[in-house]
């Protein structure tokens, strides 16, 4: 298992005024699999990616990443973890403007003490991996909104990192673009990765292997394994 | 629609038999809809008893192959160029089935409405997996087929949020008066 909830509560604030953002949710997500987190604004699928990221913590209940119990970790321990595990995809805000695709992808690991040269060379294996070899040395406002939110699942899987949390990732981008990231996080989920998409369009779900609705911070469904999946979802347990 | 556009389409690319008809029929709508080789050789005599088609003299084979004729051309070019009319479709019977579900002692429907976006949306996986195994440009109706369904299932799990939604709305109670010269279509949910 690449990522497990384990009965998970998140309540933000106190007293009266406490917001219970997660109320018990538990969700497996394997090698392979790509998990859609559908829902209405509030419902809580933002609290249950930071928290998948180790951005947030529980109030109760536990987060595993990669066999580490996140909560057990210390922040140092926790920062590696984060950096070296998990590869975030958000709407915007992706790519750092002063820098090429390739400086962008091999950023994480440069952070993470990689030598520059081992960096630059995984990071351009990891663009090539998305056809985007030929752009590696080209400005984010050299490339087209969907080029960008490649090269940032090219950064989000770059090195020995499996995990890929990715927020609306197609939120600006036509049909035709969005549906090009998508395929482009469905190859890299095939070829082993693991990646929970949050996002409020049924389309972009559709290329999950279980969507998940979640209804203020409960998961009130979910689709079950299509195909051959064998990991299942437990709302209660 | 009815087949009668459909085979009309086929004998334009040029003249074939009813089993040709068939087979290139089912091929374009990806078998989402399955025809049998009665209703084309029915759909073929009308067609022929209007005009719009004729046949050929029989082949060494003994099969009779259809042309289409040029009133056949006009009438195909006039439907391709009028829009479809939604009120045309087959009535709604989800929709109904909500509206009924609202009003019938001991249904919860809230649970209709998850349990319909779930199978709705385990349709959309389905589709969007048939659509990753194809290949364009081959199979480009095929995949323009597929993605009308995606687009209409994913209006369908759209509109059953809408319904969740204002279902919970009701159920909570109103929210706090607006003021009474609030035009009613800009108060927010909440």
């Amino acid at each position: 298992m690449i990522v497990e909830l384990r009965d998970v509560h998140r309540v933000h604030g106190g007293g009266e005024t406490a917001v219970h953002a997660l109320r018990g949710v538990s969700l497996s997500v394997g090698a392979g699999e790509l998990v859609a987190v559908m829902g209405p604004s509030g419902s809580g699928k933002s609290t249950l990616l930071n928290l998948c990221g180790g951005l947030d913590r529980p109030t109760r209940g536990e987060v595993v990443v990669e066999g580490w119990v996140l909560g057990t970790l210390s922040k140092r321990r926790l920062a590696t973890v984060r950096r070296r595990r998990v590869g975030y995809v958000f709407q915007e805000l992706n790519l750092l403007p002063s820098l090429t695709a390739v400086e962008n992808v091999a950023l994480p690991l440069e952070l993470d003490g990689t030598p520059i040269r081992s960096a630059r060379r995984q990071a351009l294996a990891a663009l090539a991996d998305l056809d985007l070899a030929e752009l590696a040395r080209r400005f984010p406002e050299q490339l087209s909104g969907g080029q960008q939110q490649r090269v940032a699942i090219a950064r989000a899987l770059v090195g020995e990192r499996r995990l890929v949390l990715a927020d609306e990732p197609t939120g600006a981008l036509d049909t035709q673009t969005g549906e090009a990231v998508l395929r482009v996080l469905r190859a890299r989920v095939d070829a082993g990765a693991a990646a929970i998409l949050v996002t409020h369009e049924a389309r972009h779900a559709g290329w999950a292997d279980r969507v998940v609705f979640l209804r203020d911070g409960v998961v009130v469904d979910t689709t079950g394994p299509i195909g051959e999946a064998d990991q299942l979802l437990t709302g209660a347990s | 629609m009815s087949i009668r556009y459909g085979l009309l389409a086929l004998l334009q690319r040029g003249p074939m038999y009813g089993y040709q008809l068939r087979v290139a029929f089912e091929e374009t709508t990806g078998g989402t809809w399955p025809l049998n080789i009665g209703q084309v050789y029915t759909t073929l005599s009308r067609l022929e008893r209007d005009g719009l088609a004729e046949p050929l003299p029989a082949s060494d084979t003994g099969q009779r192959p259809y042309s289409i004729t040029d009133a056949g051309r006009a009438d195909l070019l006039s439907w391709f160029t009028t829009p479809v009319q939604r009120g045309e479709r087959p009535r709604d019977e989800l929709a109904i089935k909500l509206a009924l579900a609202l009003r019938t002692a001991g249904v919860d429907e809230t649970r209709v409405i998850q349990a319909q976006r779930t199978a709705t949306m385990r349709s959309l996986q389905e589709y969007t997996r048939l659509k990753a195994r194809t290949a364009a440009p081959d199979d480009l109706s095929w995949l323009l087929v597929l993605d009308a369904m995606i687009f209409q299932a994913e209006a369908e799990v759209r509109w059953l949020d809408h319904c969740e939604a204002t279902v919970a709305r009701q159920v909570r109670g109103p929210a706090p008066a607006p003021a009474p010269a609030t035009d009613p279509t800009e108060v927010s949910p909440r």
